[in-house]
């Protein structure tokens, strides 16, 4: 296993032509804070590690414009701290991996940000990774570089490629630089809980505050057994503080049948949402799932799976569950699927993940034709490691 | 015409009552469509330019029908066009002559609202409106709004990846579809996505949004309804200088203010549609400015103040806010009547659809107006003035010879101008027949081939709406072999079709 730090593009063409010529495969690799997912190698042939943190920096940045283009290999946390200095955010609200490994967080880049499609408690009323990503430049497993979408908010020129590099877990192309849509940081948050909801009346209450012009912009719910004994569904409002007070005051009187609605002290808010976005209430190393269902669904997944160990939560109004359930996976994957959705095993034993596929499967048209997909960007395989599923024959 | 379409297929033209005779084995009844008189409201779209008569329309009404109407086709070598309500502005809908047009109009139930997933399943030919229509009665609506939004479909929104004035908050089809079923070439169905956010695997979805029904007939839609905004306000603002207006755009955005709706006019579109609606437009601003918030009252009171103190900064000249949703709508009827106010003071017009950088607007602006002595043909501008989507309407006569193809090349001059500054060719329309052969101006070979290698994936034997979007139709198999050395070698030259 080597590993390849190419600092061109022109190097980085050439390495990946070469892989594909003698048959190698690629493992590409920003921070590295998301290395634990997927399958452990198992392939037959060797695989090297393509470095892509040399696509770093800053290339354009014009606040007024929202828009922000950077090396694939920048640090996100280099990127929020320029961006908040200008009043901005990234809206998807992406985070860093690391401390769901107990590892250290800062190594984290944008470029396996959105290769791995990640989003925070804000996903649910501002969109994902796919929702921000305007236009990028790559090279492919062909070792051809290109580009796809724009450096303007607003484009439908071509297939939105970018929609679907969003999340392609570096199956595709190796991305060499992004363009961003950037947005207004709020400049006010506040926080509302109730207390000691049952998990279906904390869905109950968020499905109605969602219907509501109480405009959320984040919804949890903690249960007891992950929050010091108190179960806690949140609201998050934010934006102008006249407008935050008013949702602030309406709130209480929209979900008064649900129980008391307090607001939270800032300190708390802020801390509790950094650690629903980081999943610190299920720290540890029992194997963590993402289940993304209708919020409706949430209810059933955790139904089934409380009574047999499993230790939750739900964001996105109760359409993502976080859990670590250490029984069979196959529970897993069949609650998510009776629920509407799918279920994606983040983290675990080795040995786990050698025999449980990192992703959910997919029906067999679907699966066929995203091996088509893949092929037509990555022919020889290129950046098929067996990470995540099995690997096209050439 | 100066379009080049691909070159019909002889054999499949004398088969034309062989094809017929399948397709009403398939669709029996009404659903096939073969007279000529019939079939003439269909040889064209939105874009009126372009026509032909299709060699058949077939309407089927069930996805088992559109399947096996593929699946046939497929099988036996035919082309495809699928088309919703035909109101596309860049010829994404035009037929072939040899190809069935496929016609999704029957597809027009809403089969099943979810209020507390707030998500709505619609059939393909339900217009944009009509799912507002069937969920407003809750309080909710589907936030993209096209201007054409009482005629065109559902599909044909996610096909275009169509907008409105209000994406610039709310987003374009795509970030506001949630699922799609949809029928491949070879009459495969399969569903991407559902009720859920994000996939389990590639974001097909996304791709299949925009892709200007060229990899796949959406039979069914999944969208995301939100609750309908207590409240909105606009202000209208006049501006002596069109640098002043765009410094105010500017300034709101760097304000942290994202408006619902951001719109401008520019002096020829502020006179045709004063001229039009008596809107009460002033008439002396070289630009005019609509800026609407929405969201709970106290928020729209607060941020129309903040609003209407950075237009001063800026020197408007005009600051009228709205008291009231009839003045709201006042402020706004000039600008929805627009084209048609253009319209009537031109017997044609064109309508384009490049965005560009914001920064780039004065100079773009200036730009133009060169343009428009050079090819002698007046343009008048609006402009989706918050995401820098422009909409030049080019005023010419279709009747005076020679007209027609300079209203074309200026537009062309136009969009070249929108990639020069940063832009892009299309911001909501799509590139269809229309930006076709311009499409090397925004992407290179290696870029182009990399899109159409994602066509081979869906639709190897290149069956479905060919003639679209890609300025050449390289098979699928030359596509594969197709290397470029170090990003430099581009494959010779081509000719189109
Ligand atoms: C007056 C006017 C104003 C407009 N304003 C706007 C605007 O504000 N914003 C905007 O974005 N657009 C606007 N448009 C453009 C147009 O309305 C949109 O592109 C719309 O989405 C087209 O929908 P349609 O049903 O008419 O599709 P059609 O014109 O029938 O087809 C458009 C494309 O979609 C494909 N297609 C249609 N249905 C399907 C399906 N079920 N499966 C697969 N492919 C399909 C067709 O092959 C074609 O390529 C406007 C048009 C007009 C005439």
């Amino acid at each position: 296993m080597a590993t390849l730090s190419p600092t061109t593009s022109e190097a980085l063409c050439a390495a990946i032509a070469e892989a594909a010529s003698k048959h190698a495969r690629l493992e590409i690799r920003g921070g590295g804070s998301k290395a634990d997912i997927g399958s452990p190698w198992g392939g037959a042939r060797e695989v090297d590690i393509l470095d892509m943190r040399k696509f770093a920096g800053i290339v354009d940045y014009d606040p007024p414009e929202l828009v922000l283009t950077v090396g694939a290999g920048t640090p996100l946390a280099e990127i929020e701290t320029l961006i908040a200095a200008k009043g901005q955010m990234l809206a998807f609200e992406p985070w860093d991996h690391a401390p769901v490994f107990g590892r250290a967080p800062g190594a984290a880049t944008i470029g396996g940000v959105i290769a791995a499609g990640v989003a925070g408690p804000q996903r649910l009323s501002m969109g994902g990774a796919r929702d921000h990503l305007l236009g990028f430049e790559a090279v492919s497993g062909r070792g051809e570089k290109f580009v796809a979408g724009a450096k303007v908010v607003k484009n439908v020129t071509g297939y939105d490629l970018p929609k679907l590099v969003a999340g392609s877990w570096g199956r595709l192309v190796a991305l060499t630089q992004v363009t961003l849509k950037v947005l207004p940081r709020p400049r006010q948050q506040a926080t509302m809980i109730i207390e000691n909801q049952t998990p279906q009346q904390a869905h109950a209450a968020m499905a109605q505050a969602m219907g509501s012009h109480g405009e959320i912009a984040a919804a949890a719910y903690l249960p007891a057994a992950v929050n010091n004994g108190r179960a806690a569904t949140l609201f998050r409002v934010q934006g102008f503080a006249p407008s935050v007070d008013a949702r602030c005051g309406f709130l209480p009187r929209l979900l008064k049948d649900h129980g008391d609605v307090l607001r939270l002290p800032d300190a708390d808010a802020a801390r509790v949402w950094t650690a629903i976005r980081a999943v610190a209430p299920l720290a540890g190393s029992a194997a963590l799932w993402r289940v993304n269902v209708p919020p409706s669904g949430g209810c059933a997944v955790v139904a089934a799976l409380e009574p047999l160990g499993a230790r939750w939560f739900f964001d996105w109004a109760g359409g993502l569950v976080w859990l670590t359930f250490d029984g069979d996976a196959a529970l897993v994957r069949a609650a998510a699927e009776k629920a509407g959705g799918h279920a994606m095993l983040v983290r675990g034993p080795e040995g786990l993940r050698a025999r449980v596929p990192g992703q959910h499967p997919r029906s067999k048209g679907v699966d066929a034709l995203e091996a088509r997909v893949r092929r037509a960007f990555d022919p020889a395989g290129v950046f098929e490691t067996t990470r995540f599923g099995d690997v096209h024959a050439n | 015409m100066s379009l080049i379409m691909p070159a019909p297929d002889r054999n499949v033209l004398d088969r034309r009552d062989e094809i017929i005779a399948a397709l009403k084995v398939i669709v029996p009844g009404e659903g096939v469509i073969t007279e000529t008189a019939a079939l003439r409201p269909y040889e064209s779209d939105g874009l009126t330019a372009y026509r032909q008569p299709p060699m058949v329309v077939v309407l089927p009404s069930t996805v088992e029908q559109v399947s096996a109407v593929l699946k046939w086709c497929f099988e036996n070598n035919v082309k495809v066009v699928p088309r919703g309500s035909g109101t596309s502005l860049s010829g994404g809908a035009l037929p072939l002559e040899d190809a069935v047009l496929l016609g999704l109009s029957k597809f027009n139930r809403v089969l099943d609202i979810n209020y507390a997933d707030r998500t709505a399943v619609v059939q393909p030919g339900v217009t944009n409106l009509a799912i507002t229509t069937a969920v407003e009665g809750r309080g909710f609506y589907y936030a993209p709004d096209p201007s054409s939004q009482i005629a065109c479909s559902i599909g044909g929104n996610v096909a275009e990846n169509s907008g409105g004035v209000h994406c610039l908050k709310y987003g374009l089809t795509t970030n506001n579809v949630l699922g799609v079923e949809i029928v491949m070439m070879d009459g495969e169905v399969i569903r991407l996505g559902g009720r859920h956010l994000d996939p389990a695997g590639l974001d097909l979805l996304g791709i299949v949004v925009g892709s200007e029904g060229l990899l796949g007939v959406v039979t069914e839609v999944t969208v995301r309804i939100l609750p309908k905004p207590e409240t909105a306000r606009a202000v209208l603002l006049g501006f002596p200088t069109v640098e002043s207006g765009g410094q105010c755009v500017a300034d709101i955005i760097a304000a942290g203010i994202i408006p619902a709706g951001m719109e401008m006019m520019d002096k020829p579109a502020i006179h045709a549609a004063e001229a039009f609606v008596k809107a009460g437009y002033p008439l002396e601003v070289e630009a005019l400015l609509i800026v609407e918030l929405d969201g709970p009252a106290a928020e729209c009171d607060y941020l129309i103040e903040e609003v209407a103190a950075i237009a001063r900064a800026n020197g408007a000249v005009t600051l009228r806010v709205s008291q009231n949703d009839g003045e709201r709508l006042a402020f706004w009827a000039g600008r929805k009547a627009a084209f048609p106010a253009v319209g009537r003071i031109s017997p044609d017009y064109y309508c384009m659809d490049g965005t560009i950088p914001r920064r780039r607007l004065p100079d773009v602006l200036k730009r133009m107006a060169e343009m428009s002595v050079k090819h002698g043909l007046a343009v008048a501008n609006v402009f989706h003035a918050g995401d820098g989507n422009l909409h030049p309407l080019i005023l010419y006569d279709a009747n005076q010879p020679g007209q027609l193809e300079r209203a074309e090349a200026f537009g062309n001059d136009i969009l070249r101008l929108c990639v020069e500054v940063g832009g892009v060719l299309t911001g909501e329309h799509g590139v269809g027949v229309e930006k076709r052969d311009l499409m090397p101006v925004m992407f290179t070979e290696t870029d182009l081939a990399h899109q159409q290698r994602l066509k081979c994936a869906f639709d190897p034997a290149l069956l479905l709406n060919p003639g679209k979007v890609f300025p050449q139709l390289h098979r699928c198999a030359e596509l594969g072999r197709m290397h470029v050395h170090h990003g430099k070698t581009a494959f010779p030259d081509i000719p189109r079709f």
